[in-house]
């Protein structure tokens, strides 16, 4: 099928959920309540390291305002939680490792009267050494986290390809650098809330929350209560965003209230206010990298060595697999011989980092692309050129060997369209030899004195491109399930295994199965999603849902269809070659147009005669696998690739940077919904403007300073310019006509653009996100341990 | 303390504590969960209402602040199961993702539509630059502003005027 004979793929659509959400009708987990149910309120000590050593509730014991004390001494199987390493409790009784930890959980019918009990658990505790320091947590007198694991190590993915000292031998420069990057909060501006209710005989626990991945959560909830899978069962409430933030934190939520419920025998409601939010979740990992490359003076790279350290925080969470995602992607979407890079992720007492939108991959492109410019200007190139030279075409062997093939390799042709459309190179070079101020870093008021007022505003440009592997790759089993029932009126059944996250799943599997029977987009009703009701299809993470969900959405209606066609065949006498076309409601003969049943005919006629029109489709990613000694195979079944353009302002008095227009070239391969599309570029462009320039969580002695909006400053509707989003859609052989992934692409590359868009605009190199004032005025952060603070 | 208002055009009598918030009075007493709570600390916007034809946070409004006042929730913007030009555009350009920060934005941008029917692209921005979305990255919300200025100007409707 090709794009333009498409009914409603690729069309604006509008979302299936939007009118219940534009009327405030929608109902998110905090809008529902449950007759008798409880209040929660958490139970914490002001440490990010301390050994308890006693707890004592007598205060509150007998208070008329408290139900139920949950501890450590209620849960009744598994004690410790974690996706991937069990390390983290439900409730701490032995020690404390981040001030977001819980000890005990407070049960009532007054929210307020529990806040006023907690104050009076008495809680004893010795404080420990604190690491905050994550590149030294290696180091052999350092605090260990979890002394189980015999050290802070949480991970170390190696990856070697040719011999990496030849290459620098051979090389005509070397440039070697180290970059790092902040630890930044999700910001989902709804938090986090799940309610537990005990059915009949306390033998099954219904969760309904704000959860990202329900079978994550499920499988988490069995595992702290002992029970078998089915025995709990996970709705999802309407989500108020995620970005990869309501997976873990929801999973342990999910296992304390079930505690409760069954507990108490009452639904439980725990609902995080906005600094038990930031307190608690993980956050995005602020990584520390270190590149040297080797480059000829023609531009082509020789050799890359990277040694990147990602700050995992007080527990693993997804940090094995966030971090495998940056050793497949570090080196960028370059060809390069001879490649050395490791990739540690470490303990430490900050706040534990896991999945954030982007995913291990914001980190290396800022440095990879920062690096890539550095050679362009010491090489005196401009860096759409340096990219074109080293940039991946079909046939390219990645840095884990991988041959790119059976796809469109759209590297330079995203790269091409977004410097056209820029009129980039020409405006870059403009830049570059526009008289740059002689300055001197400082934050004293003076030195603005000396700036000629013409001077003050600099216009910079920047790119950067990346290459990404679709959904999870070697990192996991890659299924997924759907399941469709066409009723006799014609209407339609759907649920997909991968659940809704706000960005429009609905809506895009809608499509997929509306374009397969050839019916409207508003016929198909959207279930709600149980895990009772639907398989286990992975987690909605790694921007799979459009590829793997939409391929088994597909499936299922394609099982669906061939039943109504075998139906029309025996009704009509058909040969069995010949062929329909569903189409605007009609089922008509491809080579006899004139020749049709009404969709709604079909329905009934199939139903009357006893044929099944319910059928669960499956997608299944092809294999991949990895070797990881050396960091070697074919990670991803397949890529995406993008680039984007930043024009920035930068006021040198000031240290401001003003976003004037970003430029996002996407190739997400097919695309299903073109308004869902284009709303994840602008949302995930601006999410990166904000980590290139605003965000930070500081966690001085591993406790957090930015608690709420009024200190943790996400972008607004006044700080950016304007997004102008752009597609290429390559060819792709897998998932729903080629459909592919987008969410993550979009955010990954902004930090990076703009960082070099600084640089082109005021002829400095900024190491360290976020380019904030103090960064571009100072080049440090200032923070409140800074001796050098008041300067 | 009893509290008298009028709540989406109709008196409404609530015994309640000094202490709570208007948020907590729609949400809690009235089950009125359109109106959202995103920070408590009037940053988000996400509890954006209306009273007496101000866009306001309600997390930041104490009960007794309420007496006599006209109070306007999302609840009320549709009427008789028509949507607002506003929610219709909010749909129609695709400034709806998650739907969390979407009552406020709706209610903030009523409110300026109200008092100033032919805003610039600026004093929209301005308008919802207390509404925090993590979604949109507030593009389309704008859009779908915009058109409905552009539509209320052209043909102005029941609802623009109301
Ligand atoms: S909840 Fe009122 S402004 Fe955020
Ligand atoms: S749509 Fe999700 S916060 Fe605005």
């Amino acid at each position: 099928m090709s794009a333009d004979s498409f009914t409603v793929v690729g069309k604006p659509v509008v979302r299936q959920d939007g009118r219940e959400k534009v009327t405030g009708a929608a109902r998110f987990a905090d809008d529902l309540r449950f007759p008798g149910m409880l209040s929660a309120v958490m139970v914490r000590i002001p440490a990010a390291h301390a050994l308890i050593r006693s707890v004592d509730y007598s205060a509150i014991n007998n208070d008329p305002a408290l139900a139920a004390i949950c501890d450590a001494s209620d849960v009744p199987a598994a004690k410790t939680v974690g996706i991937v390493r069990k390390d983290q409790p439900v409730f701490c009784d032995k020690k404390v490792v981040t001030p977001g930890d819980v000890i005990a959980m407070l049960l009532g019918e007054s929210e307020e009267e529990l806040l006023r009990l907690r104050d009076q658990v008495r809680i004893e505790y010795e404080l420990l050494p604190v690491l905050t320091d994550y590149c030294n947590a290696l180091a052999p007198n350092e605090p260990l986290i979890h002394p189980e694991f015999g050290s802070n190590l949480i991970v170390h993915y190696p990856l070697r390809k040719g011999n990496v000292e030849q290459g620098f031998a051979e090389s005509d420069h070397l440039l070697e650098q180290t970059y790092t990057t902040q630890r930044v909060e999700h910001a989902y501006i709804e938090p986090e809330c799940v309610i537990a209710i005990p059915r009949e005989g306390r033998k099954e626990i219904q969760i309904i929350g704000s959860i990202q991945n329900p079978f994550t959560a499920r499988r988490i909830v069995a595992d702290v209560l002992g029970w078998p899978l089915t025995h709990v069962r996970i709705q999802q409430a309407e989500l108020g965003g995620s970005f990869g933030g309501k997976d873990d934190i929801m999973c342990l939520l999910s296992a304390r209230a079930s505690i409760a419920a069954l507990k108490t025998g009452r639904p439980v409601k725990i609902r995080y206010r906005r600094e038990e939010s930031i307190l608690e979740s993980y956050k995005r990992h602020p990584y520390t990298m270190h590149y040297k490359a080797g480059f000829m003076q023609t531009g082509k790279l020789k050799a890359m060595k990277i040694d990147i350290i990602a700050d995992g925080g007080a527990y693993a969470s997804m940090s094995p697999f966030t971090t495998w995602r940056t050793v497949v992607q570090a080196t960028g979407p370059y060809e390069i011989e001879h490649v050395w890079t490791d990739v540690r992720a470490v303990y430490s007492n900050n706040p534990y980092t896991g999945a954030m939108r982007g995913f291990g991959s914001p980190q290396p492109i800022f440095a990879q692309e920062s690096l890539m410019d550095e050679i362009a200007v010491q090489l005196g190139m401009t860096p759409d050129e340096i990219r074109r030279i080293n940039g991946f075409r079909a046939g390219s062997i990645t840095a884990s060997g991988q041959e790119l093939a059976q796809h469109d390799v759209n590297l330079v042709t995203v790269l091409d369209t977004a410097v056209g459309q820029t009129a980039f190179a020409e405006r870059w070079q403009e830049n570059e030899q526009h008289i740059k101020p002689t300055w001197t870093p400082s934050c004293s008021l003076d030195n603005k004195d000396f700036i000629e007022p013409d001077q003050l505003l600099q216009k910079g440009i920047g790119l950067a491109t990346s290459f990404r592997g679709c959904s999870l790759g070697a990192e996991g089993t890659d299924a997924a399930a759907a399941y469709l029932s066409l009723r006799p009126d014609g209407s339609a059944s759907l649920l997909c295994g991968l659940a809704e996250n706000g960005q429009g799943l609905r809506t895009t599997y809608c499509i997929i199965a509306a374009e397969i029977l050839g019916i409207p987009v508003d016929s198909i009703e959207y279930l709600d999603f149980d895990t009772a009701y639907i398989a286990d299809s992975g987690p909605t993470v790694a921007s799979r849902s459009t590829l793997m969900g939409g391929g088994a959405v597909k499936n299922a209606a394609e099982i669906v269809r061939t039943q109504l066609e075998g139906t029309l065949r025996k009704r009509w006498n058909l040969a069995t070659d010949r062929s329909f076309v569903f189409s605007s409601g009609l089922v008509a003969l491809v080579d006899d147009p004139a020749k049709y049943i009404s969709f709604l005919d079909l329905c009934a006629l199939a139903h009357s005669t006893g044929v099944n029109l319910s059928a669960i489709g499956w997608y299944r990613g092809p294999r991949v696998h990895w070797d990881e000694s050396v960091g070697q195979g074919p990670a991803y079944f397949t890529y995406v690739y993008g680039c984007q353009v930043a024009e920035v302002t930068v006021n040198i008095g000031t240290g401001e940077v003003h976003l004037d227009h970003i430029t996002a070239v996407h190739d997400p391969g097919t695309i299903i919904n073109l308004l869902g599309a284009q709303g994840q570029v602008y949302g995930g462009v601006t999410q990166g403007a904000g980590y290139a320039l605003w965000e930070e969580i500081t966690a001085p002695n591993g406790k957090i300073k930015e608690l709420n909006f009024d200190e943790y400053l996400i972008p607004t509707s006044l700080d950016l310019g304007t997004i102008t989003p752009l597609f290429v859609s390559g060819k792709e052989t897998y998932g729903p006509w080629g459909a592919k992934s987008l969410g993550e692409p979009t955010l990954e590359l902004t930090a990076a653009a703009i960082a070099n868009a600084v640089r082109n605009a005021v002829g400095k190199r900024f190491f360290n996100l976020p380019l904030n004032l103090e960064e571009i005025l100072l080049q440090r952060k200032l923070r409140p341990e800074d001796p050098n603070a008041n300067q | 303390m009893t509290v008298n208002f009028v709540l989406n055009g109709k008196a409404v009598s609530l015994v309640i504590a000094a202490n709570r918030r208007l948020i907590d009075m729609l949400r809690d007493s009235l089950g009125l969960t359109g109106t959202k709570e995103g920070c408590g600390i009037g940053e988000c916007g996400a509890c954006t209402v209306l009273m007496n034809g101000e866009a306001v946070n309600s997390c930041l409004i104490l009960a007794g602040q309420v007496e006599g006042a006209e109070i306007v929730t999302i609840e009320a913007i549709a009427k008789h199961g028509t949507l607002h030009p506003v929610q219709e555009n909010f749909l129609q350009y695709g400034a709806v993702q998650c739907g969390f920060c979407t009552p406020g934005m709706v209610l903030s941008t009523y409110a300026l539509l109200q008092t100033n029917p032919q805003p610039s692209e600026h004093e929209i921005a301005a308008a919802i630059s207390g509404n925090l979305c993590r979604c949109t990255g507030y593009k389309q919300i704008l859009e779908a502003v915009q058109k409905t200025v552009e539509e209320m100007n052209s043909a102005p409707s029941e609802h623009g005027r109301s």
